[in-house]
């Protein structure tokens, strides 16, 4: 049996049937590619010679309050996330059962929300430090960002065969030596992408990061643009913040490209569950407890403290229904799209134009949504207005604005915003499945579509699910496109929320923040299972029990 | 469903609506539409968002559904001029309402309520009546002083006045004085600057007088009431000037599909009735000379508005905006 299949293959396969593939993957990132390029254009409009100004003054503060941010929330959100997700899916200890699906939890909070908790619970309070600073944001978010590692760190140990860590113990390997040699270095590809995830979080981030006072690149942003009218010099801080996103994504694929880790054994028995007792087993509870806690709990008792005490408009209903509606249509675009791009870069390699297109058009996850939110509105309107020009040129009747202003413009932002997560779940989903399965079914006889339908998607359901619940609670909890480009008297929860949240109305805000929360909770549960189903030789999800 | 909504042409003609893109918060416009709705029994549409609706209107180009725009701060309302998305509106009943300080000349955009700038004091710790904006920069106020972002809107209009009064050099001496007597780095929005009064960070708030009553009659957070009954309000003014005043205002936009109605509306929000609705739903001062203050903001006590034209104002920004910048001034 070989340990780790570490190979260089590429599955070289451009022959004629590539071509449809090339054009299909191409022709979907460039269509979701221009917002991006649309706020990079708008960079090129005037901007007023600011960028000179600001050099000289506060971008540098900007670009390193953002790398302190990320890079400290990121390693926290790594600690958290790897280590809880192998304690629960390795170790066997009190409550175990229950962590594993309840760490996911937090997830189902934005962050605009658990930093307005946090600021009004703990501001001024004289035991604790200022909460409103660096380290205070650091650590509200990486209690809610941390289930991005810990989802994808416990779907790669699940996946992992026990056999490895056999050989490993064998071989004179502790059980931690197991884990930091075998195990981590395994699940790397998974946790870096859990870990960009939260870069990119909180890259992004302003409703939060603005409450606790953090001046950071995309605070900068909406500085410039909003408060002195200048979205030429916005968007040239934008390109800043792309140009950080890509040295990330570009770090992160050559450091891949020269290790490959493929399951090449098929034989999977029950995981270990190394029996942990006396003050190890307290540890692990204390250390599962304390970011649920802190995550979840806090925040949403306060909500619900809060929501007690308040009217439950009805309308709440019809908002959710609309935040519903939204979110599944993107969520099934998502997944289609993710699947069409992340099966496309395997077929043609991740060297080529259309893996490049499609790292431009996941970019869209770094750019803050009110600026994507008008990189959105540049080529829809310009769009609208075209074919109006047609029509009215030709028939002498308007066909008006079809897509700007309506819902479909929101599913489009949603598409743009989060094409990272569905596709960077799919594709490393597929990363996980070895080349060898492919030219298996090509030999035998096996198209492309054909082995995506018969082979991949079966192998790669779980992906697939995590991708779709991912992308169901980012859209959910979406606030800044959405407010810009839904249609008028059109609210879903998120806008609710904020409307009556920006008021300092925080009592009244709760309901629907809550409701939110308890949307997110359900895929959440779901994701549980879907999880523990995920691990390869288990039928019937009996395997990790 | 109802839910899914494609915007619907709006190439149409004048149909008895009207359509509302709005910086400013539901609560307290849709009590206005409301009744403009039930006097003329013309039909709302409303869109609010904080960010990006002037981009919107501009991009949508002819087509887009707007007609009337509302926003705050006279920044803003000049920089949808400059942006080429408003058009002039000639109303006898608009200038009879609005006085002419309050409106742009050439009639693009139009003032609906005042709003002062002022400094909060907290009732402990503050003995003195008066204070002016000079004043702030002494070494006397050393820590005890809290003010939101320096770049805010509202702050950068007041700096932009300071600049008229004073010149550069002795704005960015101020500014820097100012800097130096800021109890913690801006943070958190007018209302918060007062709670950190309440709690003791700070003694000297600077905020926007409405909110005084926002926190006063908040029943929601009763806890607001306890933040507002810890300061008192007085009114800065310049040496040789008087107190700074921001507008809340409104425009009609370029490509407006209801043209007509959009005219009524912007002279319904001018009357009377609209005004005193305004200054009781949110305790703004009316641009009105004969429209009554509401009772709380009487008991606030009086001021004289300082005498920087607006579009002076709106002029100074930018400079106002970059010496921000060159003193650190939220560092």
């Amino acid at each position: 049996m070989k340990l780790i299949s570490i190979d260089n293959i590429e599955l070289q396969t451009r022959r004629k049937g590539s071509a449809g593939w090339n054009i299909a993957v191409l022709a979907v990132a460039l269509v979701l590619a221009t917002p991006v390029l649309a706020v990079v254009t708008l960079a090129f409009t005037s901007s007023d010679g600011i960028w000179d100004h600001l050099a000289a003054t506060v971008l540098p503060g900007y670009i390193w309050r953002s790398c302190v941010l990320v890079l400290a929330t990121g390693a926290l959100c790594l600690a958290i996330g790897t280590g809880t997700a192998w304690l629960v899916t390795m170790c066997s200890f009190p409550g175990r059962k229950i962590f594993q699906w309840a760490l996911l939890i937090p997830l189902a909070i934005p962050t605009y929300i658990v930093a307005y908790v946090y600021v009004d619970l703990f501001e001024f309070s004289s035991y604790l430090p200022q909460i409103r600073s660096m380290p205070g944001a650091v650590l509200v978010l990486a209690f809610v960002l941390y289930p991005y590692v810990f989802l994808s760190a416990r779907a790669a140990f699940l996946q992992q065969s026990f056999c490895v860590f056999e050989v490993a113990r064998t071989l004179g390997c502790s059980a931690s030596e197991a884990f930091t040699r075998v195990s981590l270095p395994m699940a790397r590809p998974a946790l870096v992408v859990g870990v960009l995830f939260v870069a990119m979080e909180c890259l992004n981030d302003i409703g939060a990061v603005q409450h606790f006072g953090i001046r950071t690149l995309t605070v900068g942003i909406y500085d410039i643009w909003l408060e002195r009218g200048n979205l030429g010099g916005g968007a040239q801080i934008a390109c800043v913040l792309l140009a950080i996103m890509i040295l990330l994504g570009v770090i992160e694929r050559t450091s891949r490209q020269s290790r490959r880790y493929h399951e090449t054994s098929s034989k999977y028995r029950q995981l270990p569950g190394y029996k942990l007792s006396g003050w190890k087993a307290v540890f692990a509870i204390l250390a599962c407890a304390a970011p649920i806690f802190f995550g979840f709990i806090l925040p949403a008792v306060t909500l619900a403290l809060h929501a007690l005490e308040t009217n439950w408009e009805p309308e709440l209903l019809l908002y959710g229904a609309n935040s519903l509606i939204l979110t599944l249509s993107a969520m099934t675009l998502l997944l289609a799209v993710g699947l069409i791009l992340a099966y496309g870069v395997r077929i043609l390699g991740s060297g080529g134009i259309a893996a490049t297109a499609v790292l431009i058009a996941s970019i869209g996850y770094a750019i803050p949504g009110a600026v994507l939110g008008i990189g959105i509105l540049v080529p829809l309107a310009g769009f609208d207005n075209f074919l109006d020009g047609i029509a009215r040129a030709s028939f002498g009747v308007s066909t008006g604005l079809l897509f700007t202003g309506s819902a479909a413009a929101v599913v489009f932002a949603y598409l743009v915003r989060f094409l990272f997560l569905s596709y960077g779940s799919l594709e490393a989903g597929l990363s996980k499945i070895t080349p060898s399965m492919d030219m298996a079914a090509r030999c035998l006889g096996h198209g492309e579509w054909s082995t995506l339908r018969r082979i991949h998607f079966i192998l790669l359901r779980p992906a697939v699910l995590s991708a779709a619940l991912l992308v169901f609670i980012d859209c959910m909890k979406e606030l800044p496109a959405t407010l810009i480009l839904r249609p008028y008297d059109f609210d879903t929860l998120a806008t609710y929320t904020y409307t009556s949240a920006s008021l300092g109305l925080f009592e009244e805000s709760a309901p629907a923040a809550l409701a939110i929360l308890l949307a997110g909770l359900i895929p959440v549960l779901l994701l549980t299972r879907v999880l523990e189903l995920s691990r390869p030789g288990t039928i019937g999800g009996q395997g990790d029990s | 469903m109802s839910a899914i909504v494609v915007a619907a042409p709006a190439f149409a003609q004048e149909n008895g609506e009207v359509t509302v893109y709005s910086y400013r918060q539901p609560f307290l416009i849709k009590p206005l539409l409301d009744a403009f709705t039930e006097e003329t029994g013309i039909k709302t549409n409303f869109l609010f968002a904080g960010k990006g609706l002037l981009e919107r209107v501009d991009l949508e180009g002819r087509n887009s559904p707007a007609d009337v725009i509302l926003t705050v701060d006279i920044g803003r309302l000049t920089q949808a001029v400059n942006q080429g998305i408003t058009q002039p509106v000639a109303s006898a009943v608009l200038e009879e309402n609005i006085p002419a300080i309050y409106r742009d000349p050439r009639g693009h955009w139009f003032g609906l309520t005042r709003r002062a700038r002022v400094a909060y004091a907290s009732k402990d710790r503050v003995d003195r009546n008066g204070i002016s904006y000079e004043d702030l920069a002494d070494p006397e106020w050393k820590g005890r002083i809290c003010i939101r972002d320096g770049q805010h809107a509202y702050n950068v209009a007041l700096f932009a006045a300071f600049l008229e009064h004073h010149g550069r050099a002795k704005t960015q001496e101020w500014l820097e004085g100012v800097r130096d007597n800021l109890a913690r780095s801006p943070v958190g929005n007018d209302r918060e600057q007062v709670k950190a009064v309440f709690a003791g960070e700070c003694d000297i708030a600077i905020g926007n007088t409405y909110y005084l009553g926002v926190m006063q009659t908040n029943d929601q957070e009763p806890e607001q009431k306890q933040w507002a009954d810890s300061v008192r309000i007085l009114f800065p003014a310049f040496e040789n000037g008087g107190t700074h005043v921001n507008l809340s205002g409104m425009v009609m936009a370029k490509h407006a599909p209801n043209r007509g109605n959009a005219q009524k509306l912007m002279e319904f929000l001018s009357s009377e009735t609209a005004q005193q609705l305004y200054a009781q739903i949110n305790f703004e001062y009316p641009v009105g000379e004969d429209v009554p203050w509401s009772e709380r903001t009487r008991s606030w006590g009086s001021f004289r508005a300082d005498d920087v034209a607006l579009e002076t104002i709106a002029e100074n920004r930018k400079a106002a905006s970059r010496l921000v910048d060159e003193v650190d001034f939220n560092r």
